[in-house]
Protein backbone atom coordinates (compact mmCIF):
# COMPACT_ATOMS: atom_id res chain seq x y z
CA UNK A 1 0.00 0.00 0.00
CA UNK A 2 0.77 3.59 -0.70
CA UNK A 3 1.10 4.35 2.72
CA UNK A 4 3.55 2.24 3.94
CA UNK A 5 5.75 2.92 1.09
CA UNK A 6 6.14 6.78 2.42
CA UNK A 7 6.83 5.99 5.47
CA UNK A 8 9.94 4.39 5.78
CA UNK A 9 11.45 6.72 8.91
CA UNK A 10 9.20 6.59 11.35
CA UNK A 11 9.05 2.45 10.31
CA UNK A 12 12.46 2.16 10.90
CA UNK A 13 12.59 3.56 14.54
CA UNK A 14 10.31 0.98 15.75
CA UNK A 15 12.04 -1.67 14.20
CA UNK A 16 16.29 -0.46 15.57
CA UNK A 17 14.57 -2.43 18.19
CA UNK A 18 13.71 -5.18 16.92
CA UNK A 19 16.97 -7.16 17.26
CA UNK A 20 17.23 -7.84 13.06
CA UNK A 21 15.75 -4.81 11.71
CA UNK A 22 12.62 -6.19 10.28
CA UNK A 23 9.42 -4.32 9.86
CA UNK A 24 6.57 -4.29 12.48
CA UNK A 25 3.22 -5.76 11.33
CA UNK A 26 1.60 -4.64 14.28
CA UNK A 27 2.33 -2.48 17.15
CA UNK A 28 0.01 -3.09 20.21
CA UNK A 29 -0.07 -0.17 22.52
CA UNK A 30 -1.98 -1.13 26.19
CA UNK A 31 -4.38 -3.26 25.16
CA UNK A 32 -7.23 -4.05 27.50
CA UNK A 33 -10.20 -6.51 26.96
CA UNK A 34 -12.80 -7.92 28.63
CA UNK A 35 -15.44 -10.22 28.21
CA UNK A 36 -18.70 -8.53 30.52
CA UNK A 37 -16.74 -8.19 33.56
CA UNK A 38 -13.92 -10.26 33.44
CA UNK A 39 -10.58 -8.88 31.98
CA UNK A 40 -8.62 -11.20 29.49
CA UNK A 41 -6.05 -9.23 28.17
CA UNK A 42 -4.30 -6.68 30.50
CA UNK A 43 -1.84 -3.47 28.84
CA UNK A 44 -0.40 -6.07 26.45
CA UNK A 45 2.21 -4.19 24.48
CA UNK A 46 3.94 -5.76 21.67
CA UNK A 47 5.56 -5.15 18.28
CA UNK A 48 5.11 -8.43 16.11
CA UNK A 49 7.85 -8.59 13.22
CA UNK A 50 7.39 -8.76 9.58
CA UNK A 51 8.44 -12.26 8.03
CA UNK A 52 8.86 -13.86 11.48
CA UNK A 53 6.92 -16.99 13.17
CA UNK A 54 5.55 -15.14 16.31
CA UNK A 55 4.96 -17.85 18.69
CA UNK A 56 2.56 -17.11 21.89
CA UNK A 57 2.42 -19.69 24.69
CA UNK A 58 0.70 -19.82 27.87
CA UNK A 59 -1.45 -21.98 30.08
CA UNK A 60 -5.15 -22.44 28.90
CA UNK A 61 -7.20 -19.53 29.97
CA UNK A 62 -4.31 -17.33 29.89
CA UNK A 63 -5.57 -14.91 26.95
CA UNK A 64 -3.58 -16.50 23.78
CA UNK A 65 -6.24 -17.25 21.54
CA UNK A 66 -8.09 -13.79 23.04
CA UNK A 67 -5.07 -11.83 22.16
CA UNK A 68 -4.78 -13.46 18.37
CA UNK A 69 -8.22 -13.16 17.40
CA UNK A 70 -8.15 -9.66 18.53
CA UNK A 71 -5.46 -9.07 15.87
CA UNK A 72 -8.15 -9.60 13.07
CA UNK A 73 -11.23 -8.34 15.36
CA UNK A 74 -12.34 -11.99 15.10
CA UNK A 75 -13.08 -10.94 19.19
CA UNK A 76 -15.91 -8.56 17.73
CA UNK A 77 -17.74 -11.71 16.49
CA UNK A 78 -18.76 -12.08 20.79
CA UNK A 79 -21.55 -9.72 21.84
CA UNK A 80 -19.96 -8.77 25.32
CA UNK A 81 -16.53 -8.35 23.97
CA UNK A 82 -15.17 -4.97 25.52
CA UNK A 83 -11.73 -3.59 24.18
CA UNK A 84 -9.23 -0.44 24.56
CA UNK A 85 -5.89 0.60 23.86
CA UNK A 86 -4.43 0.63 20.31
CA UNK A 87 -3.23 -2.12 17.79
CA UNK A 88 -1.36 -0.54 14.50
CA UNK A 89 -1.74 -2.93 11.55
CA UNK A 90 1.14 -1.32 9.26
CA UNK A 91 0.66 1.91 11.04
CA UNK A 92 -3.19 2.26 10.86
CA UNK A 93 -4.98 1.69 14.21
CA UNK A 94 -7.78 -1.27 13.50
CA UNK A 95 -10.28 0.21 15.58
CA UNK A 96 -10.30 3.20 13.91
CA UNK A 97 -13.94 3.77 12.37
CA UNK A 98 -12.76 4.36 9.42
CA UNK A 99 -10.49 0.90 8.99
CA UNK A 100 -13.02 -1.62 7.64
CA UNK A 101 -12.89 -4.61 9.12
CA UNK A 102 -13.84 -6.99 6.34
CA UNK A 103 -10.09 -5.18 4.59
CA UNK A 104 -8.43 -6.19 8.11
CA UNK A 105 -9.86 -9.65 7.11
CA UNK A 106 -8.73 -9.90 3.99
CA UNK A 107 -5.02 -8.85 4.74
CA UNK A 108 -4.79 -10.79 8.07
CA UNK A 109 -5.70 -14.53 7.39
CA UNK A 110 -6.42 -16.87 10.07
CA UNK A 111 -6.17 -20.78 10.37
CA UNK A 112 -8.29 -21.89 13.42
CA UNK A 113 -7.73 -24.99 15.97
CA UNK A 114 -10.31 -26.88 14.71
CA UNK A 115 -10.22 -27.26 10.53
CA UNK A 116 -13.21 -25.63 9.28
CA UNK A 117 -13.19 -25.93 5.73
CA UNK A 118 -16.89 -25.07 4.01
CA UNK A 119 -18.58 -28.22 3.33
CA UNK A 120 -18.28 -27.34 -0.53
CA UNK A 121 -15.68 -28.75 -3.26
CA UNK A 122 -11.74 -28.77 -2.34
CA UNK A 123 -12.05 -26.51 -5.05
CA UNK A 124 -14.54 -23.85 -4.14
CA UNK A 125 -13.22 -23.94 -0.37
CA UNK A 126 -9.83 -22.33 -2.05
CA UNK A 127 -11.48 -19.54 -4.53
CA UNK A 128 -14.22 -18.52 -1.99
CA UNK A 129 -11.76 -15.42 -0.75
CA UNK A 130 -10.40 -14.80 -4.07
CA UNK A 131 -14.63 -14.94 -5.33
CA UNK A 132 -16.09 -12.82 -2.56
CA UNK A 133 -13.40 -10.26 -3.28
CA UNK A 134 -14.65 -9.52 -6.76
CA UNK A 135 -12.55 -12.41 -9.13
CA UNK A 136 -14.35 -14.03 -11.10
CA UNK A 137 -12.27 -14.87 -14.18
CA UNK A 138 -12.48 -18.87 -14.36
CA UNK A 139 -8.84 -19.30 -15.60
CA UNK A 140 -7.29 -16.96 -12.54
CA UNK A 141 -9.53 -19.33 -10.34
CA UNK A 142 -8.24 -22.21 -11.47
CA UNK A 143 -4.20 -20.69 -10.96
CA UNK A 144 -5.44 -19.32 -7.31
CA UNK A 145 -6.26 -22.43 -6.96
CA UNK A 146 -3.48 -24.24 -7.85
CA UNK A 147 -0.67 -21.86 -6.49
CA UNK A 148 -2.64 -21.83 -2.88
CA UNK A 149 -2.59 -25.77 -2.77
CA UNK A 150 0.68 -25.75 -3.85
CA UNK A 151 1.59 -23.29 -1.54
CA UNK A 152 -0.13 -25.19 1.33
CA UNK A 153 2.07 -28.34 0.25
CA UNK A 154 -1.60 -30.11 -0.47
CA UNK A 155 -1.25 -29.61 -4.34
CA UNK A 156 -0.58 -33.36 -5.34
CA UNK A 157 -2.60 -34.73 -2.75
CA UNK A 158 -5.95 -33.28 -4.21
CA UNK A 159 -5.02 -32.43 -7.78
CA UNK A 160 -7.02 -35.31 -9.57
CA UNK A 161 -10.46 -34.57 -6.76
CA UNK A 162 -10.55 -30.89 -6.73
CA UNK A 163 -14.72 -31.06 -7.72
CA UNK A 164 -14.90 -33.45 -4.44
CA UNK A 165 -15.95 -32.60 -1.43
CA UNK A 166 -13.86 -30.97 1.25
CA UNK A 167 -15.18 -32.57 4.51
CA UNK A 168 -14.13 -36.09 2.69
CA UNK A 169 -10.35 -34.95 3.48
CA UNK A 170 -8.25 -36.21 6.60
CA UNK A 171 -7.95 -33.51 9.31
CA UNK A 172 -4.25 -32.90 8.12
CA UNK A 173 -5.77 -32.22 4.84
CA UNK A 174 -8.51 -30.58 5.99
CA UNK A 175 -6.21 -28.00 7.77
CA UNK A 176 -3.32 -27.71 5.02
CA UNK A 177 -6.90 -26.90 2.99
CA UNK A 178 -7.78 -24.31 5.50
CA UNK A 179 -4.03 -22.62 5.38
CA UNK A 180 -4.68 -23.33 1.24
CA UNK A 181 -8.04 -20.80 1.49
CA UNK A 182 -6.58 -18.32 3.45
CA UNK A 183 -3.27 -18.48 0.94
CA UNK A 184 -5.73 -17.70 -1.78
CA UNK A 185 -6.26 -13.74 -0.97
CA UNK A 186 -2.81 -13.65 -0.71
CA UNK A 187 -2.53 -11.82 2.75
CA UNK A 188 -0.10 -10.38 4.96
CA UNK A 189 -0.52 -11.72 7.96
CA UNK A 190 -1.68 -14.98 9.25
CA UNK A 191 -2.86 -15.70 12.42
CA UNK A 192 -3.07 -19.83 13.24
CA UNK A 193 -4.90 -20.06 16.66
CA UNK A 194 -3.00 -23.80 17.90
CA UNK A 195 -3.28 -25.09 14.43
CA UNK A 196 -1.97 -28.46 15.36
CA UNK A 197 -3.86 -29.06 18.33
CA UNK A 198 -6.72 -31.69 16.58
CA UNK A 199 -3.58 -32.83 14.19
CA UNK A 200 -2.13 -36.65 14.52
CA UNK A 201 1.94 -36.00 14.73
CA UNK A 202 2.53 -36.55 11.46
CA UNK A 203 -0.05 -34.10 10.06
CA UNK A 204 1.86 -31.73 13.27
CA UNK A 205 5.27 -32.13 11.11
CA UNK A 206 4.13 -31.13 7.48
CA UNK A 207 1.70 -28.19 9.05
CA UNK A 208 5.03 -27.40 11.20
CA UNK A 209 7.33 -27.66 7.60
CA UNK A 210 4.91 -25.92 5.95
CA UNK A 211 4.31 -23.05 8.75
CA UNK A 212 8.62 -22.69 8.52
CA UNK A 213 8.12 -22.45 4.70
CA UNK A 214 5.39 -20.10 4.76
CA UNK A 215 7.52 -17.32 7.16
CA UNK A 216 9.39 -16.31 3.29
CA UNK A 217 6.55 -14.47 2.42
CA UNK A 218 4.18 -14.16 5.69
CA UNK A 219 4.18 -12.67 8.80
CA UNK A 220 3.04 -15.43 11.09
CA UNK A 221 1.42 -15.75 14.89
CA UNK A 222 1.11 -18.92 15.94
CA UNK A 223 -0.79 -19.98 19.44
CA UNK A 224 0.78 -23.19 20.47
CA UNK A 225 0.21 -25.08 23.74
CA UNK A 226 3.08 -27.32 22.50
CA UNK A 227 6.53 -25.88 23.50
CA UNK A 228 8.49 -28.10 21.65
CA UNK A 229 6.38 -26.73 18.97
CA UNK A 230 6.88 -22.65 19.91
CA UNK A 231 10.66 -23.92 19.98
CA UNK A 232 11.25 -25.46 16.90
CA UNK A 233 9.27 -23.13 14.47
CA UNK A 234 9.29 -19.71 16.05
CA UNK A 235 11.59 -16.73 15.55
CA UNK A 236 9.85 -15.37 19.06
CA UNK A 237 8.00 -15.95 21.96
CA UNK A 238 5.67 -14.26 23.95
CA UNK A 239 4.72 -15.83 27.32
CA UNK A 240 0.87 -15.07 28.74
CA UNK A 241 -0.07 -15.60 32.26
CA UNK A 242 -3.96 -14.67 33.40
CA UNK A 243 -3.85 -12.04 30.53
CA UNK A 244 -0.51 -10.64 30.93
CA UNK A 245 2.47 -10.68 28.96
CA UNK A 246 5.09 -11.88 31.41
CA UNK A 247 8.04 -12.26 28.38
CA UNK A 248 8.73 -11.80 25.35
CA UNK A 249 11.46 -12.37 23.83
CA UNK A 250 13.79 -14.06 21.08
CA UNK A 251 12.39 -17.75 21.37
CA UNK A 252 16.29 -19.50 21.61
CA UNK A 253 16.81 -17.24 24.44
CA UNK A 254 13.79 -17.63 26.31
CA UNK A 255 13.96 -20.96 26.32
CA UNK A 256 17.42 -21.18 27.01
CA UNK A 257 17.66 -18.67 29.41
CA UNK A 258 13.95 -17.01 30.93
CA UNK A 259 14.01 -13.88 32.71
CA UNK A 260 11.18 -14.39 34.35
CA UNK A 261 10.84 -17.21 36.87
CA UNK A 262 7.39 -17.94 35.67
CA UNK A 263 8.29 -18.17 32.54
CA UNK A 264 11.03 -20.69 33.67
CA UNK A 265 8.47 -22.56 35.28
CA UNK A 266 6.07 -23.17 32.63
CA UNK A 267 8.72 -23.75 30.23
CA UNK A 268 10.35 -26.10 32.32
CA UNK A 269 6.62 -28.25 32.77
CA UNK A 270 6.44 -26.92 36.60
CA UNK A 271 2.82 -25.69 35.63
CA UNK A 272 0.32 -25.78 33.22
CA UNK B 1 -20.65 -41.47 61.55
CA UNK B 2 -20.90 -43.92 63.78
CA UNK B 3 -20.29 -47.15 61.59
CA UNK B 4 -22.06 -50.08 63.63
CA UNK B 5 -25.50 -48.79 63.25
CA UNK B 6 -25.77 -47.06 59.79
CA UNK B 7 -24.87 -50.02 57.48
CA UNK B 8 -22.25 -48.68 54.65
CA UNK B 9 -23.35 -47.67 51.38
CA UNK B 10 -22.12 -50.83 49.82
CA UNK B 11 -24.39 -52.73 52.13
CA UNK B 12 -27.49 -50.50 51.63
CA UNK B 13 -26.66 -51.29 47.87
CA UNK B 14 -26.18 -54.93 48.45
CA UNK B 15 -29.40 -55.38 50.27
CA UNK B 16 -31.56 -53.55 47.96
CA UNK B 17 -30.28 -55.26 44.88
CA UNK B 18 -32.07 -58.26 46.49
CA UNK B 19 -35.13 -56.49 46.71
CA UNK B 20 -34.93 -55.45 42.68
CA UNK B 21 -36.57 -58.69 41.59
CA UNK B 22 -40.07 -56.31 40.99
CA UNK B 23 -37.56 -54.23 38.71
CA UNK B 24 -36.65 -57.00 36.19
CA UNK B 25 -40.52 -57.17 36.01
CA UNK B 26 -41.04 -53.73 35.29
CA UNK B 27 -38.34 -53.92 33.03
CA UNK B 28 -39.67 -56.51 31.26
CA UNK B 29 -43.41 -55.13 31.17
CA UNK B 30 -42.71 -51.80 30.18
CA UNK B 31 -40.96 -51.83 26.62
CA UNK B 32 -44.36 -53.87 25.83
CA UNK B 33 -46.71 -51.57 27.10
CA UNK B 34 -44.17 -49.02 24.74
CA UNK B 35 -44.92 -51.02 21.80
CA UNK B 36 -48.32 -51.48 22.16
CA UNK B 37 -48.47 -47.32 22.25
CA UNK B 38 -46.13 -46.95 19.22
CA UNK B 39 -48.31 -50.03 17.38
CA UNK B 40 -51.61 -48.07 18.24
CA UNK B 41 -50.53 -44.92 16.08
CA UNK B 42 -49.51 -47.32 13.08
CA UNK B 43 -52.36 -49.32 13.35
CA UNK B 44 -54.78 -46.39 13.06
CA UNK B 45 -52.50 -44.72 10.11
CA UNK B 46 -52.83 -48.52 8.68
CA UNK B 47 -56.46 -48.42 9.17
CA UNK B 48 -57.04 -44.63 7.60
CA UNK B 49 -54.82 -46.13 4.72
CA UNK B 50 -57.82 -48.66 3.76
CA UNK B 51 -60.34 -47.30 4.23
CA UNK B 52 -59.26 -44.58 2.04
CA UNK B 53 -57.93 -47.25 -0.78
CA UNK B 54 -62.15 -49.45 -0.02
CA UNK B 55 -63.75 -46.33 -0.46
CA UNK B 56 -62.00 -44.95 -3.19
CA UNK B 57 -62.40 -48.12 -5.23
CA UNK B 58 -65.92 -48.22 -4.48
CA UNK B 59 -66.15 -44.67 -6.21
CA UNK B 60 -64.27 -46.28 -9.32
CA UNK B 61 -66.74 -48.80 -9.84
CA UNK B 62 -69.32 -45.82 -10.37
CA UNK B 63 -66.73 -43.56 -12.29
CA UNK B 64 -63.76 -44.47 -14.43
CA UNK B 65 -60.29 -43.86 -13.26
CA UNK B 66 -59.88 -42.30 -16.60
CA UNK B 67 -62.55 -39.72 -16.81
CA UNK B 68 -61.48 -38.70 -13.08
CA UNK B 69 -57.83 -38.04 -14.15
CA UNK B 70 -58.39 -36.27 -17.56
CA UNK B 71 -62.09 -34.87 -17.56
CA UNK B 72 -61.63 -30.95 -16.62
CA UNK B 73 -65.09 -30.57 -15.82
CA UNK B 74 -65.75 -31.31 -11.82
CA UNK B 75 -70.12 -31.39 -11.34
CA UNK B 76 -70.98 -34.16 -8.87
CA UNK B 77 -74.18 -32.60 -7.56
CA UNK B 78 -75.77 -32.33 -11.12
CA UNK B 79 -78.18 -34.80 -12.41
CA UNK B 80 -75.44 -35.32 -15.32
CA UNK B 81 -72.24 -35.65 -12.81
CA UNK B 82 -69.03 -35.16 -14.04
CA UNK B 83 -66.14 -36.39 -12.11
CA UNK B 84 -62.74 -34.54 -13.23
CA UNK B 85 -60.12 -34.12 -11.05
CA UNK B 86 -58.40 -31.26 -12.47
CA UNK B 87 -60.70 -28.10 -11.16
CA UNK B 88 -59.50 -29.34 -7.72
CA UNK B 89 -56.57 -30.24 -7.99
CA UNK B 90 -56.17 -26.34 -10.00
CA UNK B 91 -57.44 -24.32 -6.84
CA UNK B 92 -55.33 -26.49 -4.58
CA UNK B 93 -52.30 -25.90 -6.61
CA UNK B 94 -53.11 -22.38 -7.19
CA UNK B 95 -53.76 -21.52 -3.68
CA UNK B 96 -50.48 -23.24 -2.42
CA UNK B 97 -48.22 -21.49 -5.56
CA UNK B 98 -49.23 -18.30 -4.01
CA UNK B 99 -48.91 -19.52 -0.68
CA UNK B 100 -45.23 -20.34 -1.48
CA UNK B 101 -44.62 -16.95 -3.11
CA UNK B 102 -45.26 -15.63 0.14
CA UNK B 103 -44.11 -17.99 2.38
CA UNK B 104 -40.59 -18.73 1.10
CA UNK B 105 -39.12 -14.98 0.97
CA UNK B 106 -40.30 -13.84 4.23
CA UNK B 107 -40.07 -16.95 6.09
CA UNK B 108 -36.36 -17.10 4.53
CA UNK B 109 -35.97 -13.45 5.31
CA UNK B 110 -37.09 -13.81 8.61
CA UNK B 111 -34.62 -17.23 9.05
CA UNK B 112 -31.93 -15.38 8.39
CA UNK B 113 -32.46 -12.59 10.22
CA UNK B 114 -32.97 -14.65 13.33
CA UNK B 115 -29.90 -16.98 12.54
CA UNK B 116 -27.19 -14.39 11.46
CA UNK B 117 -28.10 -10.90 12.88
CA UNK B 118 -30.86 -11.13 15.80
CA UNK B 119 -29.05 -11.06 18.96
CA UNK B 120 -29.46 -13.91 21.38
CA UNK B 121 -32.01 -11.72 23.46
CA UNK B 122 -33.91 -10.80 20.08
CA UNK B 123 -34.37 -14.19 19.11
CA UNK B 124 -35.26 -16.01 21.92
CA UNK B 125 -38.21 -13.37 22.31
CA UNK B 126 -38.61 -13.30 18.35
CA UNK B 127 -38.98 -17.15 18.05
CA UNK B 128 -41.89 -18.41 20.21
CA UNK B 129 -44.15 -15.21 18.94
CA UNK B 130 -43.59 -16.62 15.76
CA UNK B 131 -44.25 -19.95 16.86
CA UNK B 132 -47.79 -18.91 18.45
CA UNK B 133 -48.47 -17.31 14.97
CA UNK B 134 -48.30 -21.17 13.82
CA UNK B 135 -51.02 -21.71 16.73
CA UNK B 136 -53.79 -19.30 15.45
CA UNK B 137 -56.50 -21.95 14.80
CA UNK B 138 -56.84 -21.83 11.09
CA UNK B 139 -60.97 -20.88 10.82
CA UNK B 140 -59.28 -17.58 12.57
CA UNK B 141 -57.55 -17.04 9.76
CA UNK B 142 -60.38 -17.92 7.21
CA UNK B 143 -62.30 -14.71 8.66
CA UNK B 144 -58.86 -12.91 8.60
CA UNK B 145 -59.00 -13.64 4.47
CA UNK B 146 -62.52 -12.86 4.21
CA UNK B 147 -63.48 -9.92 6.27
CA UNK B 148 -60.05 -8.41 5.93
CA UNK B 149 -57.87 -9.10 3.30
CA UNK B 150 -60.23 -9.62 0.99
CA UNK B 151 -61.96 -5.88 1.26
CA UNK B 152 -58.76 -4.56 0.99
CA UNK B 153 -57.48 -6.32 -1.92
CA UNK B 154 -60.65 -5.16 -3.64
CA UNK B 155 -59.29 -1.65 -3.21
CA UNK B 156 -56.55 -2.59 -5.37
CA UNK B 157 -58.33 -5.03 -7.48
CA UNK B 158 -61.63 -4.19 -8.38
CA UNK B 159 -62.91 -6.67 -10.50
CA UNK B 160 -62.46 -9.27 -7.55
CA UNK B 161 -64.61 -11.44 -6.55
CA UNK B 162 -65.54 -12.47 -2.65
CA UNK B 163 -64.78 -15.53 -2.90
CA UNK B 164 -61.34 -15.94 -4.51
CA UNK B 165 -57.89 -17.60 -4.80
CA UNK B 166 -55.89 -15.20 -4.07
CA UNK B 167 -57.42 -14.02 -0.74
CA UNK B 168 -57.09 -17.27 1.04
CA UNK B 169 -53.32 -18.13 -0.68
CA UNK B 170 -51.85 -14.98 0.64
CA UNK B 171 -53.41 -15.80 4.26
CA UNK B 172 -51.94 -19.54 4.07
CA UNK B 173 -48.67 -18.03 3.13
CA UNK B 174 -48.73 -15.98 5.96
CA UNK B 175 -50.13 -19.35 8.06
CA UNK B 176 -47.18 -21.22 6.63
CA UNK B 177 -44.41 -18.26 7.27
CA UNK B 178 -43.34 -19.15 10.85
CA UNK B 179 -43.25 -23.15 9.62
CA UNK B 180 -40.69 -22.04 7.08
CA UNK B 181 -39.30 -19.27 9.21
CA UNK B 182 -38.23 -21.93 12.27
CA UNK B 183 -37.73 -25.31 10.13
CA UNK B 184 -34.99 -23.25 8.34
CA UNK B 185 -33.78 -21.18 11.17
CA UNK B 186 -33.34 -24.43 12.96
CA UNK B 187 -31.30 -25.48 9.69
CA UNK B 188 -29.35 -22.77 9.65
CA UNK B 189 -28.35 -22.90 13.81
CA UNK B 190 -27.32 -25.76 13.08
CA UNK B 191 -24.35 -25.09 10.79
CA UNK B 192 -21.52 -24.59 13.43
CA UNK B 193 -19.85 -21.52 14.05
CA UNK B 194 -16.72 -22.44 13.12
CA UNK B 195 -17.61 -22.03 9.20
CA UNK B 196 -18.95 -18.75 10.15
CA UNK B 197 -15.64 -17.81 11.59
CA UNK B 198 -13.56 -19.03 8.45
CA UNK B 199 -15.67 -17.19 6.48
CA UNK B 200 -15.49 -14.09 8.31
CA UNK B 201 -11.65 -14.48 8.24
CA UNK B 202 -11.57 -14.32 4.96
CA UNK B 203 -13.13 -10.58 5.12
CA UNK B 204 -16.90 -11.56 4.61
CA UNK B 205 -19.53 -9.54 5.06
CA UNK B 206 -22.42 -10.60 7.43
CA UNK B 207 -24.36 -10.82 4.24
CA UNK B 208 -21.54 -13.01 2.49
CA UNK B 209 -21.13 -15.47 5.26
CA UNK B 210 -24.97 -15.52 5.57
CA UNK B 211 -26.17 -16.22 1.55
CA UNK B 212 -22.36 -17.84 0.94
CA UNK B 213 -21.92 -20.02 3.02
CA UNK B 214 -24.79 -20.36 5.54
CA UNK B 215 -27.43 -20.97 3.12
CA UNK B 216 -25.34 -23.37 1.06
CA UNK B 217 -24.33 -25.60 4.65
CA UNK B 218 -28.62 -25.28 5.61
CA UNK B 219 -29.81 -26.25 1.82
CA UNK B 220 -31.17 -29.65 2.88
CA UNK B 221 -32.88 -27.95 5.86
CA UNK B 222 -34.34 -25.41 4.16
CA UNK B 223 -35.71 -27.35 1.36
CA UNK B 224 -37.09 -29.98 3.43
CA UNK B 225 -38.95 -26.90 5.01
CA UNK B 226 -40.38 -25.56 1.70
CA UNK B 227 -41.50 -28.92 0.74
CA UNK B 228 -43.24 -29.20 3.99
CA UNK B 229 -44.57 -25.91 3.91
CA UNK B 230 -46.02 -27.01 0.67
CA UNK B 231 -47.64 -30.03 2.03
CA UNK B 232 -49.24 -28.09 4.74
CA UNK B 233 -50.71 -25.56 2.09
CA UNK B 234 -52.02 -28.24 0.14
CA UNK B 235 -53.50 -30.26 2.65
CA UNK B 236 -55.22 -26.26 4.30
CA UNK B 237 -58.67 -26.52 4.44
CA UNK B 238 -60.45 -23.76 6.61
CA UNK B 239 -59.22 -20.84 5.30
CA UNK B 240 -60.10 -21.66 1.46
CA UNK B 241 -63.86 -23.24 2.74
CA UNK B 242 -64.42 -19.77 4.40
CA UNK B 243 -62.75 -17.35 1.80
CA UNK B 244 -62.00 -19.44 -1.17
CA UNK B 245 -65.83 -20.27 -2.27
CA UNK B 246 -66.96 -23.29 -3.76
CA UNK B 247 -66.73 -23.22 -7.66
CA UNK B 248 -64.51 -26.10 -9.46
CA UNK B 249 -63.11 -24.89 -12.25
CA UNK B 250 -59.82 -26.19 -14.32
CA UNK B 251 -59.19 -21.90 -15.22
CA UNK B 252 -56.47 -20.29 -13.43
CA UNK B 253 -57.93 -17.12 -12.70
CA UNK B 254 -57.06 -15.87 -8.67
CA UNK B 255 -59.62 -13.25 -9.18
CA UNK B 256 -62.52 -15.75 -9.04
CA UNK B 257 -63.66 -18.18 -6.70
CA UNK B 258 -62.09 -21.96 -6.58
CA UNK B 259 -62.45 -24.79 -4.68
CA UNK B 260 -59.96 -27.40 -3.57
CA UNK B 261 -59.45 -30.88 -2.68
CA UNK B 262 -59.93 -30.26 1.06
CA UNK B 263 -62.95 -27.53 0.66
CA UNK B 264 -64.75 -29.91 -1.71
CA UNK B 265 -64.18 -32.69 1.33
CA UNK B 266 -66.00 -29.84 3.08
CA UNK B 267 -68.64 -29.29 1.37
CA UNK B 268 -69.62 -33.14 0.53
CA UNK B 269 -69.23 -33.53 4.32
CA UNK B 270 -71.37 -30.82 5.80
CA UNK B 271 -74.25 -33.15 4.43
CA UNK B 272 -74.97 -32.26 0.08
CA UNK B 273 -74.55 -36.03 -0.17
CA UNK B 274 -76.43 -38.89 1.10
CA UNK B 275 -74.60 -42.21 2.73
CA UNK B 276 -73.59 -44.67 -0.54
CA UNK B 277 -74.16 -41.89 -2.86
CA UNK B 278 -71.35 -41.69 -5.71
CA UNK B 279 -70.70 -38.21 -4.15
CA UNK B 280 -70.44 -39.58 -0.66
CA UNK B 281 -67.99 -42.03 -2.44
CA UNK B 282 -65.94 -39.03 -4.15
CA UNK B 283 -64.61 -37.36 -1.48
CA UNK B 284 -62.86 -40.70 -0.57
CA UNK B 285 -61.29 -40.24 -4.31
CA UNK B 286 -60.41 -36.77 -3.25
CA UNK B 287 -58.94 -37.84 -0.16
CA UNK B 288 -56.76 -40.39 -1.71
CA UNK B 289 -56.01 -37.82 -4.00
CA UNK B 290 -54.78 -35.36 -1.06
CA UNK B 291 -53.07 -38.30 0.97
CA UNK B 292 -50.84 -39.29 -1.98
CA UNK B 293 -49.86 -35.71 -2.82
CA UNK B 294 -48.87 -34.72 0.62
CA UNK B 295 -47.04 -38.08 0.91
CA UNK B 296 -45.11 -37.37 -2.03
CA UNK B 297 -43.99 -33.94 -0.52
CA UNK B 298 -43.13 -35.18 3.17
CA UNK B 299 -40.95 -38.30 1.63
CA UNK B 300 -39.57 -35.55 -0.96
CA UNK B 301 -38.79 -33.30 2.47
CA UNK B 302 -37.50 -36.53 4.13
CA UNK B 303 -35.94 -37.61 0.91
CA UNK B 304 -33.54 -33.83 0.64
CA UNK B 305 -32.98 -33.72 3.97
CA UNK B 306 -31.65 -37.35 4.48
CA UNK B 307 -29.93 -36.91 0.71
CA UNK B 308 -28.39 -34.05 0.64
CA UNK B 309 -27.63 -33.00 4.11
CA UNK B 310 -24.23 -31.73 4.91
CA UNK B 311 -21.64 -33.32 7.59
CA UNK B 312 -19.54 -30.60 9.07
Amino acid sequence: MLAELKKPAVETRIHAQTANNKRDVYQIDQLNLWYGADQALKNIDMKIAENEITAVIGPSGCGKSTFIQTLNRMTELIPSVRTSGSIYYRSQNIFDKSFRVEQLRTKVGMVFQKPNPFPKSIFENVVYGPKIHGIKDKRLLADIAEKSLKGAALWEEVKDRLKENATGLSGGQQQRLCIARCLAVEPDVILMDEPTSALDPISTLKIEELVTELKEKYSIVMVTHNMQQAARVSDKTAFFLNGEVIEYDETARMFSSPRDSRTEGYISGRFG
Amino acid sequence: MNEQSSPSVRERIERNTKRRGMTKLTETLMPNVFLICAIISILTTIGIIITLISETLSFFQAVSIIEFMMSSEWYPLHNDASYGIRPLLTGTLVIAFIAMCIAIPFGLASAIFLSEYASDKTRRTVKPILEVLAGVPTIVYGFFALTFVTPILQHLIPSLSIYNALSPGIVVGIMIIPMVASLSEDAMSAVPDSLRQGAFALGSTRLEVAVKVVLPAAFSGIIASFVLAVSRAIGETMIVTVAGGANPTASIDITSAVQTMTAYIVQISLGDAGYGTTEYYSIYAVGMTLFIFTLIMNLLAHFISKRFREVY
